[in-house]
Order: structure tokens, then C-alpha cells, then sequence
């Protein structure tokens, strides 16, 4: 690349970088002192607490009762990553395929769940589920959250199944493949990696989706962040480290898949895809 | 795909017709999905809009949204909303752009990257519960401060304004930067080397060619980051004054859906809310329109 060599580009040049590396000290320090809070025994006005203890975990575990809640939370999530799977893979290929009358309002059909904020969209929709008598239970948290997750998978998929030759598919048919056979034989072995780092997103997303969660779910179709959320709120009822050691286990149930996810995806990837290819088009 | 096989003569030349415009059982496939968000998105958002108009209480169809611009603790919610959302947008956008010109010529991201994105996974409630910590008065942040010698007493930056602004730009800054860095690495690097082959200085570079080219990607950035503050809410509850400056409008119709149990209400106030930001989006995009508008990225990246 071109080297600017000048003063005023080298005093640039750092500015930018002591910018960036302030920011990302900060959000290192923000999560670290979660951590540090809730493997400590007592934290007042010192830079660390005054001893460690693993304690408040089955403190947070008694008292938040996470057992049942975690479980609710995977629960919810393995049902929307099925279901945004299944419905969103089947349209993302048929998008890929086909040119037929209408596909750019249904491109724009799929992307405007990604682009209008969920708290926006969540209202309203929570008011039908509840008129549904779906709301508060766990098939509405799962609808709610397939709202976003379903556009999503299809955003990601349809670059990954244009890349695949049809010429491939074509030999299929030739021999003689149905769709069905086609799909479950030649395609999916080929779509296997996309497919995973797609649902694997999707999972990240469900567990750490707030907002529609917050407004459809019912006090036994609540997920971790949401309890999380009314711990937080009612704080002063508990021991913040209790909270904070909450907070780690949220944070570790959603991490944990975020660093597989990202062996298939690069970071950029998990913002931009959907929004480049709507760019481009 | 059941339709295709009725009968033989009729159906083959319906299904030639129709396969010539491309739609077959291939085809067909989209259906459920587009079904899906039909039903689920674009039906709930008519039904809301419907419900705003026939309010619960007295004053015909539009009470509701007479009831908002009447009352000074409703509608102040969208003005504190929006000098919670502006600045942050500015900011992210501002602190984005140099940031990723720096970056794209980095040889390993992945560890920045990686780093970014975890704020944006772990959600604005987990952000907000570690902010309380860190930059309440025996936080870490204060503590430096204090030890460096920029302040005396612990900086107040938790339970107002500062508070819910801080934890917008550290939930919302990763967001800009990575779209950013995406339109950035997508722009052909052929060009600005031809220009500096011409001589051109790199903030000539920047200038007139980067900047021309990253003009839409970035009027795209600005309106998603912006959309995306202005429905804050977790951090404005637990890191915000929740009844006073940072009363944001996504409080106002949680709490008119949830504590009055008027769904007319609340609709009508997430109504509003979408006017406000299409509102936004729009003088954003027509401002966009007035710059170079031409052949983007010598070829897509």
C-alpha cells in the first residue's frame, strides 16, 4: 500500500489508533469487571476485591433459579434454529435459482424484518399473540424470534447456494433426482459449512435476543437474558456479584457459539452480509 | 410442487407457461417463508396501525394519537430519544470511517474484529450490567481517571444521560465500524493507487476518491445505526434516569402496553415511533442523493 511518510500523517495515523485501542481497553474492562465482580467475596472502593470465591455461582444458580431457565432458553433457541433452518434454506435456494416476476418486493419482503428494530415491530406483534392466546407462552417467544432469524438465514444462504455450479444440480436431475432427493444427496453435503455458520449465528442471536423475548414471553417461557433483565432492574434485592455471576453464565451460553460460529464466518460477515447483498442489488 | 401433477395435457402447458417465467416447483419452495413473515410481520404491523385508531378511551379514532402530542411526558420521549440517537449516530459514523481506512490495511483483523463483535453478541442488558459497574463511582474507570490526575471525586456517569449515551456507543460504534469496513475493503484498492500514482496526497485520496465511492455505503451505515439507537431501551431503563432525561419513546410504549394494558396506546406510540425513523431515513437518503452518485467501486469487492 501507498506510505504517507509526512508528520501530520503519522500524528494521524496514531490519533486513530489511540482512538481504537481506548475503545476496545474499555469494552475489555466493561466485561472483565463482571467477571472480576462475581468471583469476588467483597468489592468496595479497592481496584480488586479482597479475596475470590466460586460461591455466588450456586448462589446465582439457587436463587435465579437458572436450572429450569437455561433449559427453557435452549429450549427456544434449537426450536428457532430448526425452524428458521427448515423454512429459511428451502426459500434462500429457491431465490438463488430462480428469476421469477415479483422477487425484488419479496427480497424487500425479507429484508425489512432485518432493518426495522425489534422493539418497533415487537409491540404490535406481541398485541396478535397475545390476541392469539399465543402470547406469554413458549411458541410465542418462538415465533417472535423467528422474525428476524428467518430473513437471516436466507441473506446468508443465497450467496452460499449461488456459488454452488448448477451444472451439479442439473447432473442430479439428469440421473434422475427429485427435488427432495436433489436437496437431501447433492446439495446439502455442498451447503453443509454455510448451513452450520448460519444457524450457529441464528442460535447466538436467539440466546441473546432481548427486546421480542421481553415483550412476548410469560413467566415460564422467559429466557436467560430476560431474567437476567429483571435481576438487574430489582438490583438491591440481591448481591450484585449473584447478578454479575448470572451475567457470566449468559455470557458464556452465548459466547460459546459465537467462537464456533466465527471457525466458519469472519466478523464482518456477521453484520454485513445481509445488508451488503441488499447493496448490491 | 402438488399442483404439478394433475392432469397431464392442461397442467403440462400451464406448467410450461409458468416455467417459462421462471416459476416452478423450484420455485415454490419460497412460499412458506414469505407466508411466514406475511403472517408474522407485515399482519401484525397493519393490525397495529388498525388498533391505533380505535382507541380505548373517548375522542374518535385519532385519540390516541391526540393523547401523545397533548401530554408533555409523552412527547417529550421522541426530542430525548432523538439527542440520545443523533449524537451517537454522528459519533459512530464520524470515529468508523478513519478507523476502518486504518484497519482494511491491517494485516490481521481478525483479533480487532473479533473483539468488536462481542459487545454487539452480548447485548445491550449485559453491557448495561457491566457499565454500572465499571463506571459507577468505585468503577475502574473513575479510579483512573483519579489516579492520572484528571479529576478529584469519582465522575457521576451512571443513572443519567452520560450513562445511556456511553453504553449506545459501545453497543452501537462496532456495529458502524464492521459495516463500514466491509464498504471500505470493497472498494477496488486499483483506484486509490492510481491516484496516488498521479501524485495525489492521501488526504487528496480520501477526498476524492474514497469518499465519493463510500458516500452511499456510508448514508446506508448512518440510517441502520440509527434506527438501531433509537429503539434503545434496556440500557435507558437500567443506566438512564427512566423518568427523566433518558425517558426514551420505546419506555413510553413498554410501559403503556405493560402497566396500563392499552394496546392501542402502545401501538399508536410504535406508529409514531417508525414515522420518526422513516422520517430520519428519508432526509438522510435524499441528502445522499444530492453527492456523486455514479459507477461505485470499480467492480464489486
Amino acid at each position: 500500500m501507498i506510505r504517507d511518510t509526512s508528520i501530520g500523517a503519522k500524528l494521524w495515523i496514531t490519533a486513530v489508533w489511540a482512538v481504537t485501542i481506548f475503545f476496545v481497553l474499555n469494552v475489555l474492562a466493561i466485561i472483565a469487571t463482571v467477571i472480576v465482580s462475581s468471583l469476588g467475596t467483597r468489592w468496595l472502593g479497592t481496584w480488586l476485591p479482597n479475596a475470590f470465591t466460586f460461591n455466588w455461582y450456586a448462589s446465582a444458580w439457587r436463587e435465579f433459579q437458572l436450572g429450569p431457565v437455561l433449559f427453557v432458553t435452549f429450549q427456544i433457541a434449537f426450536t428457532v434454529v430448526a425452524l428458521s433452518g427448515l423454512l429459511g434454506v428451502t426459500a434462500a435456494y429457491a431465490m438463488a435459482r430462480r428469476d421469477f416476476p415479483g422477487k425484488r418486493l419479496i427480497m424487500l419482503l425479507f429484508l425489512l424484518p432485518l432493518l426495522v428494530p425489534p422493539i418497533t415491530f415487537g409491540i404490535p406483534l406481541a398485541t396478535v399473540l397475545y390476541q392469539f392466546n399465543v402470547g406469554g407462552t413458549f411458541w410465542g417467544v418462538v415465533l417472535a424470534n423467528l422474525v428476524p432469524t428467518v430473513p437471516f438465514v436466507i441473506l446468508v444462504m443465497i450467496p452460499f447456494i449461488e456459488q454452488i455450479d448448477p451444472k451439479v444440480e442439473a447432473a442430479a436431475r439428469v440421473f434422475g433426482a427429485g427435488t427432495f432427493k436433489l436437496f437431501v444427496y447433492v446439495l446439502m453435503p455442498m451447503l453443509i459449512p454455510g448451513i452450520l455458520a448460519a444457524l450457529l449465528l441464528v442460535l447466538v442471536r436467539t440466546v441473546a435476543m432481548f427486546e421480542l423475548t421481553f415483550l412476548t414471553a410469560g413467566p415460564t417461557s422467559q429466557t436467560l437474558v430476560v431474567s437476567l433483565y429483571y435481576a438487574v432492574f430489582a438490583s438491591g434485592v440481591r448481591a450484585v456479584q449473584s447478578i454479575d455471576a448470572m451475567a457470566v453464565i449468559y455470557m458464556v451460553s452465548t459466547l460459546v457459539w459465537l467462537l464456533v460460529a466465527l471457525r466458519f464466518v469472519n466478523p464482518t460477515q456477521i453484520v454485513a452480509r445481509g445488508n451488503q447483498s441488499s447493496a448490491a442489488h | 410442487m402438488a399442483m404439478s401433477h394433475s392432469t397431464p395435457m392442461e397442467a403440462k402447458s400451464l406448467r410450461q407457461k409458468l416455467a417459462l417465467r421462471g416459476i416452478d416447483g423450484v420455485t415454490l419452495l419460497v412460499l412458506p417463508s414469505v407466508i411466514f413473515v406475511l403472517a408474522i410481520f407485515i399482519y401484525p404491523f397493519f393490525y397495529g396501525l388498525m388498533l391505533s385508531f380505535s382507541p380505548m378511551r373517548e375522542g374518535g379514532m385519532f385519540a390516541n394519537y391526540a393523547a401523545f402530542f397533548s401530554d408533555p411526558y409523552l412527547y417529550n420521549t421522541i426530542g430525548a430519544t432523538l439527542r440520545l440517537a443523533i449524537p451517537v449516530t454522528i459519533l459512530s459514523v464520524a470515529f468508523a470511517v478513519p478507523v476502518a481506512m486504518r484497519v482494511r490495511l491491517m494485516k490481521r483483523q481478525r483479533l480487532l474484529t473479533t473483539i468488536l463483535v462481542l459487545p454487539i453478541t452480548l447485548g445491550t442488558v449485559l453491557v448495561a450490567q457491566g457499565m454500572l459497574n465499571y463506571l459507577g463511582p468505585q468503577g475502574w474507570f473513575s479510579r483512573t481517571l483519579m489516579l492520572i490526575g484528571l479529576v478529584d471525586s469519582p465522575v457521576k456517569l451512571t443513572n443519567n444521560y452520560w450513562g445511556v449515551f456511553l453504553s449506545l456507543v459501545v453497543t452501537v460504534f462496532p456495529f458502524t465500524f464492521l459495516l463500514t469496513l466491509s464498504y471500505v475493503t470493497g472498494i477496488d484498492p486499483a483506484l486509490e493507487k492510481a491516484a496516488a500514482t498521479h501524485g495525489a496526497s492521501s488526504w487528496q485520496r480520501f477526498r476524492h476518491v474514497m469518499l465519493p465511492l463510500l458516500v452511499p455505503g456510508l448514508a446506508i451505515a448512518f440510517c441502520l445505526t440509527f434506527v438501531q439507537a433509537f429503539a434503545v431501551f434496556p440500557s435507558a431503563v437500567l443506566l438512564g434516569a427512566p423518568s427523566g432525561p433518558t425517558r426514551v419513546i420505546s419506555i413510553a410504549a413498554a410501559q403503556a402496553a405493560f402497566e396500563q394494558y392499552d394496546f392501542t396506546m402502545a401501538s399508536a406510540i410504535a406508529m409514531i415511533m417508525g414515522v420518526v425513523q422513516l422520517c430520519i431515513v428519508l432526509i438522510v437518503l435524499v441528502v445522499r442523493n444530492l453527492f456523486y452518485r455514479g459507477a461505485t467501486s470499480g467492480g464489486k469487492g
